[in-house]
């Protein structure tokens, strides 16, 4: 066989060619020829003015709150997202099932019905709101409802990534750390927590990737002030609807370049970690 | 692992604090959602529901939904098929091309999309010379939902295909079996629960989508507002009950599609059980 073929391994198993040229003509309709589109249309733009739209003062602060936004969440999240799938996975305890099923809600739930209802949840006179506003805290229309917004829509992807491997973990370890005298928060941080660190990390890294591209629930929430709660998609919609479809387009290529460089990434960090 | 009735008072009080935290988070929105679409009572919201406008995004969701499902079904094997069964070059990076709309901002597939098709582009000129209008219409819709959806049936099936390993297929294939009967005798009928688990979750994603929609679709009243974006429109003009409608409507699917998904993993697990005893 030559070093160059195509094949890893000769194929034994008859559809290659009808599965394969699908999934790839697809792939291109859907997919790449839409993002190549993107890419030409701001390939038209000279160097100045491309710069101008996605270097705008307003633009560059939208970058900062959307990156700060989604740091904040993945932090919040992750907590509590592993407590979440430790008591799940640990305990037997009334309400666990539907505890289970409900987890997939944010999943399953449209963005902008997730936004809407927490914000009317955390407004001044809302169900939880109002017993914040006498303390002075603000949740919607301001920067803590976009971080609740994107802790939400993050909470299957912390969960369902942790939760398998807490149920796979072997038990015995555990007895025998205790057995040998480990002290309980010993055992979980020598013994689980390593176990468990890998799924966290990439549940973590798809939780942030997701937050720095959401849309529905943040704007609903947010209250969207300028300079102060935009996100960057947020201010590709206003440029739109300024008309200025070129800015627009600037702005979502550097969105867009961001997120491939961070796929990529975490693509090579999965594989990674699986190899360990 | 079992879990275990909790003994001591601190792990009751992790479970005390998770339960507070899902209530806070998960079911207090839920249940609000519920209460302020019957806020003004049962026959304000069946005026709502019967509202020209609602029906209408309530028929153009259903319609996208019920194209892009089968379309998604059928990529889904294709390439699952492909990057499972073959070890070829390039195949890790066409599972990483089916990741692409995981990772990007609803809005920029619905950029893309106006960058391809737009008024002011080649193709959107040569659409508009044909006098077929893609963008602000019901096909751009349906497009950035197809972006959009299309890598869910794909990640549910390649994990299965990947642990199911080829020999029932290849006992079929040295037995004479064509491509074809290999396929609608030994595969499908092995990943038809996921198969049906990947509608479920492609369902969901392509009735709730927002942010893409939201681009291409210039939200004209009662023509192209899909329900998420009724729920927005309704919402800026202070309609709250009629909002909250749309969302309760949109939230019933969500719960359906929770309980489905719940049914499903007991099957799984119950056959799972069976194969077990019986070996």
């Amino acid at each position: 066989m030559s070093a160059f073929s195509f094949f890893k391994r000769p194929p034994v198993l008859p559809g290659f060619v009808p599965s394969f040229g699908f999934a790839v003509l697809y792939l291109s309709l859907i997919i790449l020829i839409p993002l190549a589109a993107l890419l030409l249309y701001v390939s038209d733009m000279s160097w100045a003015q491309y710069w101008r739209a996605i270097s705008d003062a307003r633009v560059l602060q939208s970058y900062k709150v959307t990156i700060q936004g989604a740091l904040y969440s993945t932090v919040i999240v992750s907590v509590m997202g592993f407590w979440w799938a430790w008591m799940i996975t640990r305990y037997d305890f009334p309400g666990r099932r539907i505890l289970d099923a409900l987890m997939d809600l944010p999943f399953a739930l449209p963005t902008a019905v997730a936004g809407i209802t927490l914000s009317a949840l955390f407004v001044s006179n809302g169900w939880l709101g109002q017993f914040l506003e006498p303390y002075g805290i603000k949740i919607s229309y301001a920067f803590p409802g976009l971080v609740l917004a994107m802790v939400f829509t993050s909470i299957p992807f912390i969960v369902r990534s942790v939760q398998p491997v807490l149920e796979d973990l072997d038990e015995g370890y555990e007895e025998a750390a205790n057995t040998l005298g480990a002290t309980r928060w010993q055992t979980f941080s020598k013994v689980v927590f390593p176990a468990v660190l890998p799924a966290l990390i990439s549940g973590s890294s798809q939780a942030f990737i997701r937050s720095l591209g959401e849309f529905g629930a943040v704007i609903m929430i947010a209250g969207n002030i300028p300079f102060e709660t935009e996100v960057t998609s947020l201010m590709i919609f206003v440029r739109l609807q300024e008309f200025e479809t070129g800015a627009a387009t600037a702005i979502a290529s550097v969105v867009l370049v961001t997120s491939l460089a961070l796929l990529f990434l975490l693509h090579m960090l999965q594989a990674r970690l699986a190899r360990r | 692992m079992k879990t275990r009735r909790p003994q001591s008072a601190h792990q009751w009080l992790i479970i005390l604090l998770g339960l507070l935290m899902a209530l806070v988070m998960l079911v207090l929105p839920l249940a609000l959602i519920f209460s302020k679409a019957f806020s003004e009572g049962w026959s304000v919201l069946v005026q709502n529901l019967s509202e020209g406008y609602m029906q209408h995004a309530i028929g153009l969701t259903v319609f996208t939904a019920l194209i892009s499902v089968p379309i998604n079904i059928i990529f889904g094997i294709a390439i699952a098929w492909c990057v499972t069964r073959y070890e070829f070059r390039g195949r890790r990076l066409l599972m990483t091309l089916v990741d692409i709309p995981f990772s990007m901002s609803p809005v920029v597939a619905g950029m893309c999309y106006l960058a391809l098709l737009g008024t002011e582009t080649v193709v959107g000129q040569w659409l508009y010379g044909k006098d077929v209008q893609v963008i602000f219409a019901w096909p751009g819709i349906l497009l950035v939902t197809l972006f959009v959806t299309s890598p869910y049936v794909a990640r549910i099936l390649i994990p299965l295909l990947q642990a199911q390993g080829t020999e029932e297929e290849i006992a079929a294939v040295s037995l004479g079996a064509s491509g074809w009967k290999i396929l609608t005798r030994v595969t499908l009928p092995n990943i038809k629960w996921a198969l049906l688990y990947g509608a479920v979750i492609t369902n969901a994603r392509a009735v709730g989508e927002f942010g893409a929609v939201s681009v291409v679709s210039g939200t004209i009243m009662n023509q192209t507002l899909t329900l998420p974006l009724l729920v927005e429109q309704l919402n800026n003009d202070y309609k709250t009950a009629a909002a909250f409608t749309a969302a309760a409507l949109l939230a019933c699917i969500a719960i359906l599609t929770l309980l489905l998904k719940s049914l499903m993993e007991y099957i799984q697990k119950k056959k799972l059980e069976e194969a077990q005893r019986a070996v």
